[in-house]
């Protein structure tokens, strides 16, 4: 069915934390134990799978000339954070899907951004996408593909860079995990702290974040997305223009609602929202929300939801 | 007992990866044609009157090394490795070997630290020096034979407010000022970072093509020239009065905190800045300019 629409065919997707310490420190608490562990039925999941590609967008990637898309087949470094070095190095070693990665960069221009994939021995990849490919995928099982976050793009080019990565889905026939590293609260403690006293920097970013987690425990990944301008303004450090990954999530996914949805785990990261969800499409989620459409292509009348009510 | 340590000269000195790239040394591996002469020519310039001058370190401040966490300073005596621009790859991938003076750092940091700063050595030796450091460090001394001295840029300004950030960055100055008085050297400052801070988002097919570069903006060339206008009066307090409006107008790369740093450790000069060059690359716009404390040496450069 997938083919005959020339859909892309998107296994599950999952939201994680940039930080590293469910990577370099998960034994430091309780909650980055946890973290670790949701990690670790993720690549579980993975492995399960029939996935021909991990797609990553990362936060912690931030481009200016256009949306950057790493195309060095075989990057090897050892990665260190700029404030978390004395947790210790990263070392990797990826496998990176170029043809993916080349169809990503014309698929984008083609829908009007500017876009350019990197191909360099010693490009520094961000440490987000060092934390989520080294737990997700640590034997390189699966090929990657790492796209940036454009510091000055807002909704219109992200969301068309979402729709760009399911052109290239559809036209290579990859069936994808599709990955967004990202914070929710991303708001840190500005001292150094001690580990086990690690805790959501405020109650309000702690309340703003269980109500997300509330959207996609329920599958709600499109209103997530047009969440994104109050999420930014209420819990988010004004480091970039907007708070972009529910947007790229949403348009690579499937700007819709139906989705099976799971929280795996949500802890404190230095203070910051972490959460490891998983979001996986489904058809059996039509119309049980009160504000969706059962079809967004063809109007089939009023659903009289409040009727149906307990009045 | 050991001489006073000071404060032999202090430098705006922007990293666009460009000038680096145009100039073709040997350790970047990328090759050009050339192109922003006027920085370029600028910085040999001000790279001269260096040479001229007796000094043991190099203590620059970057915004390319974000941290979050506190004020970081780097913390093991050497360096190696090569540096990719994670914006221009294609323009800068650099290997660099380099020193730094750890009982300056350190001494640095324990005065921060009293100041009441967060602080934190950097002690892990896979840590890859940013490329604002490098750029600038080699533009000012491409014999690349002075120990430096890296700190990084706290982000108060998104944080908090660019107030804090003005308030943070002047307690680092002073605390910085008074390590370099009692460690008995002489240090020159570098502040690592453009004025006005708008790119374009597309790049030329030749990046050095001269023919395409401008500023961004007319409204950015207008507030960068005020700012020189008041360097150039010696007015450094006003230079950091209208920061907060100027940042916010320019999305400017002061943000950082770099030149409030300087400023502070060297207790607001109230004589002219030297300048060097002002140019835009890929939008930005550029100055270099130095503060020299001696009368006898301080020139009228442009
Ligand atoms: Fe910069």
């Amino acid at each position: 069915m997938a083919e005959e629409m020339n859909e892309p065919e998107i296994l599950f997707g999952i939201y994680c934390p940039p930080h590293p310490h469910p990577l370099l420190c998960p034994e430091a608490n309780e909650g980055y134990g946890k973290l670790r562990s949701a990690y670790d039925a993720c690549r579980k999941r993975i492995e399960e799978s029939e996935a021909d590609l991990i797609l990553i967008y990362s936060t912690t990637w931030p481009s200016i000339v256009g949306h950057q898309i790493q195309a060095l087949e075989n990057p090897v470094w050892t990665h260190v954070d700029d404030d978390f070095h004395y947790l210790g190095g990263m070392p990797y070693d990826f496998k990176i899907d170029v043809d993916f990665a080349n169809g990503y960069a014309s698929a984008a221009e083609k829908r009007g951004l500017h876009s350019r994939t990197v191909a360099y021995e010693g490009f520094p990849i961000d440490t987000g996408s060092v934390v989520a490919l080294q737990l997700l995928n640590p034997d390189n099982r699966i090929p990657a593909c790492i796209v940036s976050s454009n510091m000055y793009a807002n909704r219109a080019e992200t969301i068309v860079l979402g729709k760009a990565a399911r052109d290239v889905l559809a036209e290579q026939g990859k069936k994808a995990i599709v990955v967004v590293v990202a914070s929710l609260s991303n708001r840190m403690f500005t001292e150094h702290i001690d580990e086990v006293d690690d805790r959501i920097h405020s109650q309000k970013d702690d309340d703003w974040n269980r109500k997300i987690l509330e959207f996609f425990a329920a599958g709600r990944l499109e209103d997530l997305s047009q969440l994104s301008r109050d999420i930014h303004g209420q819990i988010r450090v004004s480091k970039v223009v907007a708070y972009k990954p529910a947007w790229w999530m949403a348009a690579t996914m499937g700007q819709h609602n139906n989705y099976a949805g799971e929280v795996l785990a949500y802890e404190a990261l230095h203070g910051s929202g972490g959460a490891v969800i998983t979001l996986t499409p489904t058809d059996g989620s039509f119309g049980d929300k009160e504000f969706d459409e059962d079809d967004v292509e063809f109007y089939h009348g009023d659903r009289d939801v409040l009727d149906k009510g307990m009045l | 007992m050991m001489s006073k340590g000071e404060i032999v000269l202090g430098c705006l000195a922007p990293h666009p990866p460009h000038l680096v790239y145009a100039d073709n040394p040997p350790q970047n591996e990328a090759y050009s044609e050339g192109g922003w002469e006027t920085l370029r020519w600028g910085y040999a310039r001000l790279a001269r009157k260096l040479k001229n001058i007796d000094y043991d370190a190099i203590v620059i401040f970057t915004p390319h090394w974000q941290t979050y966490i506190g004020t970081h300073f780097l913390g093991l005596p050497e360096f190696k490795s090569k540096s990719v621009d994670p914006i221009f790859p294609n323009l800068f991938r650099f290997n660099y070997d380099l020193k730094v003076d750890v009982d300056l750092a350190e001494k640095m940091r324990e005065a921060a630290d009293e100041a009441g700063i967060i602080t934190k050595m950097m002690t892990n030796p896979d840590f890859r020096v940013d490329y604002g450091t490098i750029t600038s460090c080699h533009l000012l001394n491409p014999d690349w034979d002075k120990p430096i001295v890296t700190i990084s840029s706290n982000r108060n300004t998104h944080y908090y407010s660019p107030e804090v950030m003005i308030e943070q960055a002047g307690a680092l100055g002073r605390a910085c000022a008074k390590a370099i008085e009692e460690s008995g050297k002489r240090v020159v400052l570098v502040s690592s970072h453009s004025l006005s801070h708008r790119h374009f988002v597309t790049e030329a097919p030749l990046p050095e093509d001269m023919s395409l570069e401008h500023i961004y903006n007319h409204s950015q060339y207008v507030w960068d020239m005020k700012i020189i206008d008041l360097m150039r009066q010696g007015k450094s307090r006003e230079v950091i009065d209208i920061m907060p409006e100027f940042t916010e107008q320019t999305i400017a790369e002061t943000e950082g905190g770099g030149l409030i740093w300087m400023m502070a450790a060297m207790g607001h000069p109230d004589y002219s800045a030297e300048i060097y060059g002002y140019q835009s690359v890929i939008g930005t716009g550029n100055l270099i300019a130095s503060w020299d404390p001696n009368d006898e040496t301080r020139e009228y450069v442009l």
